[in-house]
């Protein structure tokens, strides 16, 4: 399955993209994800190993399971306001 | 926008501005930059305006928030509470700023008077453990 990856901030400066399609096996969760984007080296391996992400929009626990299409947000600390 | 709000069961009609100041933290801010997952700090708006109607009894709560660059004395937000009775439309609104300060996935890059430019530390959203 594939999955769509976010950043923003921070993490879009550490990423050097604002978006990643990411494929994974069917299962997987976000925790999964974000081992599968610190292993690929680069500006993505100082991604937090516990990073706040939103999964289709919804905060989301790094357990949450994925599906094919799903859109994961890495959510630096906001400061809006 | 206030306007916007007001409806005849209103006695009350309350309108909130976060502005961009000169000093943040003691240093020199010449402008600021705004950056926003828009969809999702749309819907996160949209969920605490629903909380704080919810809680405090107001009437309609409309809330704002400006993306791009801003200059000192520019609102970046705005946050406007009707309500049949003030208590309720302050506390509202107290309650919408705060939240949106630690909820809604929001960035701000301030540029400094030295040439220097740096994300603004912020808060890390809470995560509940079941989704």
């Amino acid at each position: 399955m594939i999955v769509r990856s976010l950043f923003f901030a921070t993490y879009r400066d550490m990423a050097g993209h604002d978006e990643l399609a990411v494929e994974l096996p069917s299962g997987a969760r976000v925790a999964d994800l974000v081992g599968s984007l610190r292993a690929r080296g680069g500006g993505l391996a100082r991604l937090p190993d516990s990073p706040v992400v939103a999964v289709n929009m919804d905060y989301a626990p790094l357990a949450t399971e994925l599906a094919d299409g799903d859109e994961v947000a890495f959510i630096p600390p906001v400061a809006g306001g | 926008m206030l306007g916007g709000a007001l409806t005849p069961a209103d006695g009350a009609a309350l309108l909130f501005w976060g502005v961009v100041r000169e000093q943040n933290d003691g240093r020199a801010v010449s402008q600021l930059e705004y950056s926003a997952y828009g969809p999702m700090a749309q819907r996160e708006m949209l969920r605490i305006a629903d909380e704080a109607r919810a809680r405090f009894g107001t009437g309609a709560i409309h809330v704002v928030h400006r993306v791009g660059r801003l200059e000192i004395g520019e609102a970046s937000v705005a946050i406007a509470v009707a309500s049949p009775h003030r208590g309720e439309a302050y506390e509202a609104s107290r309650y919408v700023i705060e939240q949106l300060k630690q909820r809604v996935p929001v960035w701000k890059r301030e540029g400094y008077l030295d040439g220097h430019a740096e994300w603004v530390p912020g808060f890390a959203p809470a995560v509940e453990a079941a989704r």
